[in-house]
C-alpha cells in the first residue's frame, strides 16, 4: 500500500542543514494499522507528511498502491491526496466558518460529484462517527472529542484507502481519546489502512504494529 | 463548489466586519468618484443634443495679441472671426456668437437673473436643440436685427408658467424680445450651447463689436469631415497670421495668435498650454490609475492579512486535494463577491451623488446620468479592481506549503 525505500529528508537553509529522516525503509500493507512512536522532534510527523504527499523526500523512493511517486507536481499530488488519503490532525483543523456538514464535505468539493451526492456522503460519514445530531453546529459549539470525530468524518468521507493520523488523541482527555481510538480501530476493521503517529503507548498498543523512530532513524 | 465558495465568502466577510467595511468603503467610494467623473466627461464629450455634431466641430475660443509693451488675450472678437474664419475650405457652416452675458429682467416687480447668448442663424444649424415649441433664430432675423428670442424650458416656467410662450414678449437687458421658440434646458457643461435666452447677435446694443479683434465672441466651424481639421486649422492660422490690425491697434500690437481647436484641444490648451490632448489624456489616465491603485494596494494588504488568518484552512484544503489553482479560484471568487458588493454600493452611491448634483443646480441644468457606457466603464473598473486586489494575495497564499499552512505560518 505504502512503501518507503531508503527515504531521506533534509531541510536546508542558507546556513543550516538539518537531517530530519535518514535511511527509512518501511512498508505499510493494505489493511494494516501501524503506529509511529518516538520522542518529540525525532521525525515522526515528517515521516507522516511524506507518506501523505504533503512534503517531498530529499532522497529515496516512495510508492503508493504500488505506483512510484515520480512527479511532485502540485496538481498531481493534490489529486492523489484527494482520492487515496485521508488526514486526521492533532488540533483537528476544522474550518470555523463552516458548519459540521460543510466541513465534512470539503474533500468532496474537489471531486466531480453533485451537491446532493456530496451531502449524502457527508451525512453517512457523520453517521459513522455518531454526529448526525450536530450537522448544523459550528466547530466552536462542539467539544474537543466531537471536533475530532468531525475531523475523522471529513477524513473518511471520500472513502480513502489510507488514513494518516497525526496524534489524533493528543489534544483529548483519556475518555474522549478512547472514543476516537475506538473509531479508528473500527475503521481499520473495515479494511482502511491506518498510519498513526502517537506518543501514547496505550494507544500504540492497540495498533497491529509499532514503528519506532529516534533521531530521524528507524530503530524498530 | 461555487456555492460553497460563495457561502464561505459571506461568512468570512461577516467575521471581520471592520476589514469588510474598509474594503467595501474603498471600493464603493473609488467607484462612485470614477463613475461621477465618467458621467461628467461623458456629458461633456459625448455627441449628444444639442452638440450632436461635436465630432466635426472646431471651436475658436481664444486669441492673443502681442506688441512690444503689451499683451492682450481673451475671446476673439467678431471683426477677427468675420475676416479670418468665413469661407474656409472644407467648412460646411460657420457660426459666430457671443459668450453668455448675465442679464436682468423684471417681472411683476421681481428681478430675474438669466444668461443671454447672442447668436447668428448658423448657430442653430450646427447645434441641434430640442424644440419644445416654436422655431430657431434665422439668418434673416440676424440680418434684420429682429428682436426675437428663443428661451429654455426653465425660463418659460419663470415668465409664462403653464402656458405657451410663443408670441409673448420677454424683457432682458432692457430690450424687449418676442419669443419665437422654446428649447429643452441645456447643461452648463455644454459651453457653446448653454444659455437661458438666445437672441440675434445684431440686436447687441453697441454695434462696435463688429470691429473688435478680441472681444466676447466664439467661432464654431462645422467641417465636412474630421479629416479636414488639419487643413482648416492651417488655413485659419495663415489668415490670422496675415491679419491686418485696425489703425487704432497698429501702434500697440503687431502679432496675433488665434486657434481653431476641438473640444479636447481647447481644454488641453487651457490646462497645459499645449493643444495636443495626448498629454492631457495621459495625465488623466495616470491620475485615474493612481486613484484606483491606492485603494487597490490597500485592498491587497487587507486581503493578504485576511487570507493569512486562514492559513490553517488553506492547509486543510490542500491536504484534502485542492490544488494551488483551485485555491486561487476560491480566493478570487471571494474577492469578486466583495468587489461586486462594493460596486453595487458604488453604483447606488453614484446615482445618489449624480441626483444631488443634478438637483442642487451647482452645475446649471446638469443632467448627469448613469448611461450604459458609464455602466460598462464601471463594470470594467470593478473587474480590474477585483483582479488587481485579489489575484496577487490569492496566488501568494495558494503557494503556501501545506504543512506550514497547517501550522499557521508562511513559507
Amino acid at each position: 500500500m505504502i512503501k518507503l525505500d531508503n527515504i531521506e529528508k533534509v531541510y536546508r537553509t542558507s546556513r543550516v542543514e538539518t537531517v530530519a529522516l535518514m535511511n527509512i525503509n518501511l512498508e505499510v500493507k493494505e489493511g494494516e494499522f501501524i503506529s509511529i512512536m518516538g520522542p518529540s522532534g525525532c521525525g515522526k510527523s515528517t515521516l507522516l507528511n511524506l507518506m501523505g504527499l504533503l512534503d517531498a523526500p530529499t532522497k529515496g523512493q516512495l510508492l503508493i498502491n504500488g505506483k512510484e511517486i515520480t512527479s511532485y507536481k502540485d496538481k498531481y499530488l493534490a489529486n492523489l491526496r484527494n482520492q487515496e488519503i485521508g488526514f486526521i490532525f492533532q488540533s483537528f483543523h476544522l474550518v470555523n466558518d463552516l458548519s459540521v456538514l460543510d466541513n465534512v464535505e470539503i474533500p468532496l468539493l474537489y471531486r466531480k460529484i453533485s451537491s446532493s451526492q456530496r451531502r449524502q456522503m457527508a451525512l453517512k460519514a457523520l453517521e459513522h462517527v455518531g454526529l448526525t445530531a450536530r450537522i448544523y453546529h459550528f466547530p466552536s459549539q462542539l467539544s474537543g472529542g466531537q471536533q475530532q470525530r468531525v475531523a475523522i468524518a471529513r477524513a473518511i468521507v471520500g472513502r480513502p484507502k489510507i488514513l494518516l493520523a497525526d496524534e489524533p488523541t493528543g489534544n483529548l482527555d483519556s475518555k474522549m481519546g478512547e472514543e476516537v481510538m475506538n473509531l479508528l480501530v473500527g475503521l481499520n476493521e473495515e479494511k482502511t489502512t491506518i498510519v498513526m503517529v502517537t506518543h501514547d503507548k496505550r494507544m500504540a498498543e492497540r495498533t497491529k504494529r509499532i514503528v519506532r523512530i529516534f533521531d530521524g532513524r528507524q530503530v524498530g | 463548489m461555487l456555492k460553497n465558495y460563495i457561502k464561505i465568502a459571506f461568512l468570512v466577510l461577516m467575521r471581520r466586519k471592520i476589514f469588510t467595511f474598509i474594503s467595501l468603503f474603498a471600493i464603493s467610494f473609488t467607484l462612485t468618484v470614477l463613475i461621477v467623473i465618467s458621467a461628467m466627461l461623458d456629458h461633456m464629450f459625448a455627441p449628444v443634443a444639442p452638440e450632436v455634431n461635436m465630432q466635426r466641430t472646431l471651436g475658436i475660443y481664444f486669441g492673443e495679441m502681442k506688441g512690444p509693451d503689451s499683451t492682450w488675450n481673451g475671446n476673439p472678437g467678431y471683426g477677427l472671426l468675420d475676416k479670418c474664419a468665413r469661407n474656409l475650405p472644407n467648412v460646411e457652416l460657420i457660426s459666430i456668437f457671443m459668450e453668455n452675458q448675465t442679464v436682468n429682467s423684471y417681472l411683476r416687480g421681481q428681478k430675474i437673473v438669466s444668461s443671454l447668448k447672442r447668436t447668428d442663424g448658423e448657430y442653430w444649424k450646427i447645434l441641434k436643440f430640442n424644440f419644445l415649441e416654436g422655431s430657431p433664430i434665422t439668418n434673416e432675423d440676424e440680418e434684420k436685427a429682429n428682436f426675437v428670442a428663443v428661451i429654455n424650458k426653465s425660463t418659460r416656467e419663470k415668465f409664462f408658467p403653464n402656458e405657451s410662450a410663443i408670441g409673448k414678449y420677454i424683457e432682458a437687458d432692457s430690450q424687449n424680445f418676442r419669443v419665437i421658440g422654446v428649447v429643452e434646458d441645456v447643461s452648463q457643461f455644454c459651453n457653446s450651447a448653454h444659455s437661458e435666452i438666445w437672441v440675434p447677435l445684431s440686436t447687441n446694443k453697441d454695434q462696435g463689436y463688429r470691429r473688435e479683434v478680441l472681444g466676447r465672441c466664439v467661432g464654431l466651424l462645422l467641417a465636412k469631415s474630421p479629416d479636414d481639421f488639419p487643413s482648416i486649422k492651417t488655413e485659419f492660422a495663415q489668415r490670422v497670421n496675415n491679419f491686418e490690425f485696425p489703425a487704432e491697434l497698429k501702434n500697440e500690437y503687431n502679432k496675433i495668435t488665434c486657434f481653431a481647436d476641438t473640444s479636447l484641444e481647447i481644454i488641453s490648451r487651457q490646462a497645459l498650454g499645449d493643444p495636443n490632448p495626448t498629454k492631457l489624456i495621459l495625465i488623466l489616465i495616470g491620475l485615474m490609475v493612481l486613484f484606483m491603485l491606492l485603494p487597490a494596494v490597500n485592498l491587497i494588504n487587507i486581503n493578504i492579512s485576511r487570507i493569512l488568518e486562514r492559513a490553517s484552512e488553506i492547509g486543510v484544503r490542500k491536504a484534502f486535494g485542492a490544488s494551488s489553482w483551485v485555491l486561487v479560484g476560491q480566493f478570487i471568487v471571494e474577492n469578486l463577491i466583495l468587489t461586486l458588493i462594493g460596486s453595487i454600493l458604488g453604483f447606488i452611491g453614484s446615482i445618489v451623488v449624480l441626483l444631488i448634483i443634478n438637483q442642487s443646480n451647482i452645475i446649471q441644468y446638469a443632467n448627469f446620468q448613469l448611461n450604459y457606457r458609464v455602466f460598462f466603464y464601471g463594470v470594467l473598473t470593478t473587474i480590474f479592481f477585483s483582479f488587481l486586489s485579489g489575484v496577487y494575495p490569492a496566488w501568494q497564499m495558494s503557494k503556501l506549503n501545506p504543512i506550514e499552512a497547517l501550522r499557521g505560518g508562511i513559507r
